[in-house]
């Protein structure tokens, strides 16, 4: 038996330790290689609890700490990405000489955001589950407004204040399911999901189902599911290119496991039905908003972020359909989409200081200025709009395939056109970075991009191969019995 | 569960005093002198306060006059002092471009107002408790909610947007305490830090906005956009 407990508590104490020690020591080359170790501990850490995790769900820490296997999973997503992302921080901040003196606040910041987010999957109680998001956002807002430039206080300001405002509505969702429960269990219970999903069947529908909408409504502010995904088009574009990444591939996973969980409440109540519906609804809506704003998309990280706001739309459509395929496809997406989205970042923060720009029709002749980081990053985008031969393709196929036996096929054909709208607005952007005019004489990019830049590129675009072309069989009885498991 | 079990003079002290602050978030919504806010929004701290050293005495919760003195600390003195303090450096004393007159806001809000009361109706049908005073605070609860929500889509200041946000937080804070009173404690005082905090990064980024952005107003705010 695996000592859980030991484990979580390392996967705390460590990046803790490590902040304080970035901020006493006040040495910026010193922060960015404790930073990697960090990561790299943190990862190893994440992949041993994954490993280990047992097919039930584990509770701890004096009731407080939660262990199921989608929580593994989404956790190992974290731990994945806040290595490649602190790998990547390394090259990409060292190009911006500005920064240099602050860059302890950098590290210190991003080991805060990876530790916040290594807190709150593991949470036991819904409403401490709440206070970890929030303080998320409370990081992570510093993150993206870290290089103090209008825009990116602006994109700081907007993300604080949307995700706090749906955020309030989730805390309202959380206070009536603990009504709902008091008739019940009496007036003072321990407030957790088991609890929560042991009293369901007894709440009157009417406030269940009102509990729900607003607890789907407030984390999918946080998730970026639309209409309430305003905010994440200006964080994840005016952020660092590695705290995008972070945004992205872990945050949104978190508060989508959030808003799962609150589903499987409404499932034990036996409303089944009206609550995967309405996850569904706002799953498509993700995907039809998203679909049109890539279309007529310049800036090439704002591009990337209406991507994630597509894929939480596939994620949630996924969830959203329900059953054992669809969701095997959701959970492997998940990692698929954190992989592939921090190599599209990492491309797309290469290109924005090369090129001096953030704008795509100023990218010109990627190809031939950077033959083999460009040709990563075209493999990317080929990869994160769902072509085949790599994993978001069979991840997608799957959701699709899981759709059709699903109450509600008739999203899997709005799905797949949309999906397909969208691999041709995307691939549309990069042929004229590839094949557009000669860049200006005084545009041409002089940049040389170190390994640091490129090296995180290759991690994350091999396993995304892999994936697509091998599900290892092991993995797929490990989605099964993680549906089987209450999140 | 309290509020099946609660003498007349309780529910009449409830009912004023969860009356009280919705009257309150009225005066906010109807003056666009941001100090005024700041004195309304106190005020309603303390009454909320005041709500859960009652519900503490009639009730039997011990735990909960902790809460009241926390809360009146807190959100009525140190949170309001908080505000304060950014709008002098601001230097900002009111708001200049609001959407609506202060009586088109007002009866918004009235609108709004019943709205909730509507919809806690509903609910109080659903769970049986029509005529209890759960409804009367689901009704401050939802007001509450939706009166921040429409301060800060009315209003362009920064701080009027964070001054919406806490009013929002009160209201929830007003109907646990009266529908859920034996929540776990823990999780009330975590949420009051966590405001705090919260409260703080906004000030940190206001000042922030002044300096880097060179305006405070969402209406200034509008490079980002597609």
């Amino acid at each position: 038996m695996v000592n859980f407990a030991a484990l979580i508590a390392a996967l705390w104490i460590i990046p803790g330790v490590a902040i304080i020690l970035m901020l006493a020591l006040r040495r910026p080359h010193l922060a960015e290689y404790l930073n990697l170790l960090t990561s790299i501990v943190v990862f190893g850490l994440t992949l041993a609890i994954l490993v280990a995790v047992p097919n039930k769900a584990l509770v701890t820490g004096a009731q407080y700490i939660l262990l199921t296997p989608l929580g593994a999973w989404v956790l190992f997503c974290v731990g994945l990405v806040y290595l490649l992302a602190s790998i990547y921080a390394i090259g990409y901040m060292r190009l911006l000489p500005e920064e240099k003196p602050r860059l302890h606040k950098y590290y210190a910041l991003q080991a805060g955001f990876a530790l916040t987010m290594l807190i709150a999957p593991l949470m036991n109680n819904p409403g401490i589950f709440w206070i970890a998001i929030d303080f998320t956002t409370i990081v992570s807002a510093f993150l993206v407004g870290f290089e103090k430039e209008a825009e990116c206080i602006e994109a700081a300001w907007k993300y604080l204040i949307v995700v706090s405002a749906g955020l309030a509505l989730a805390l309202l969702g959380i206070i009536l399911f603990y009504w709902g429960g008091t008739f019940v269990l009496g007036p003072t219970y321990a407030l957790t999901w088991a609890n929560l999903r042991e009293v369901a069947p007894k709440v009157p529908e009417t406030l269940l189902f009102l509990a729900f909408l607003l607890t789907l409504v407030g984390f999918g502010t946080k998730v970026g599911l639309a209409p309430m995904h305003t905010w994440l088009p200006d964080a994840h574009s005016e952020g660092p290119a590695p705290v995008s990444a972070m945004l992205s591939g872990a945050l949104l996973n978190i508060a989508l496991l959030g808003i799962y969980r609150f589903l499987s409440i409404v499932d034990s109540g036996g409303y089944s039905l009206m609550g995967h519906t309405a996850l569904l609804v706002l799953g498509v809506l993700s995907l039809f908003v998203a679909g049109l704003f890539i279309v007529r998309q310049d800036g090439a990280k704002r591009m990337l972020a209406y991507s994630s706001l597509e894929h939480m739309g596939v994620l949630a459509i996924g969830f959203g359909f329900g059953g054992p395929i669809a969701f095997a496809g959701a959970m492997y997406h998940m990692v698929n989409h954190s992989l592939n989205k921090s190599l599209m970042f990492f491309g797309a923060g290469n290109m924005m200081r090369a090129y001096g720009t953030k704008s795509m029709s100023k990218m010109r002749q990627i190809l031939r200025y950077y033959p083999v980081t460009g040709a990563v990053w075209l493999l990317g985008a080929v990869a994160i709009t769902g072509a085949p031969p790599f994993g978001l393709f069979l991840s997608e196929l799957t959701i699709l395939r899981g759709g059709i036996l699903s109450p509600n096929p008739w999203a899997v054909w709005v799905m797949a056109i949309l999906l397909i709208l969208i691999f041709i607005a995307f691939m549309n952007h990069f042929r004229r970075m590839i094949w557009g005019p000669e860049p200006e004489p005084d545009e041409v990019p002089t940049l040389k991009l170190s390994l640091w830049n490129s090296l995180p590129m290759w991690l994350a675009l091999i396993p995304v191969l892999v994936l697509g072309l091998w599900w290892p069989s092991g993995l797929w009885g490990f989605f099964q019995q993680a549906f089987l498991v209450q999140p | 569960m309290l509020i099946f079990h609660l003498g007349p003079l309780a529910t009449s002290l409830f009912s004023l005093l969860a009356i009280l602050a919705l009257v309150l978030s009225f005066v906010m919504l109807a003056s666009h002198w941001l100090k005024n806010h700041v004195y309304a929004f106190a005020a309603e701290s303390w009454t909320i306060a005041a709500i859960s050293a009652s519900i503490g005495y009639y009730g039997h919760y011990p735990e909960l006059y902790i809460i009241a003195a926390l809360t009146a600390l807190f959100r009525g003195t140190f949170l309001p002092y908080l505000v304060l303090r950014l709008v002098k450096r601001l230097d900002i004393q009111r708001e200049f471009t609001p959407l609506l007159k202060p009586s088109s806001s007002m009866i918004l809000g009235a609108v709004l107002v019943i709205f909730s009361y509507e919809v806690s109706r509903q609910l109080g049908v659903a769970l049986h408790l029509t005529d209890n005073i759960a409804v009367l605070a689901l009704t401050c609860m939802f007001s509450l909610k939706l009166i921040g929500f429409l301060m800060m889509i009315l209003r362009s200041e920064a701080i009027s947007h964070i001054l919406g946000l806490l009013v929002i937080e009160n209201g929830i804070f007003l109907g646990s305490q009266i529908l859920v009173p034996g929540m776990p404690v823990l999780l009330e005082l975590v949420i009051i830090f966590d405001l705090l905090t919260i409260v703080m990064a906004f000030g940190m980024l206001v000042r922030f906005l002044q300096t880097h952005a060179g305006t405070t107003s969402s209406r200034g705010l509008q490079k980002l956009v597609g």
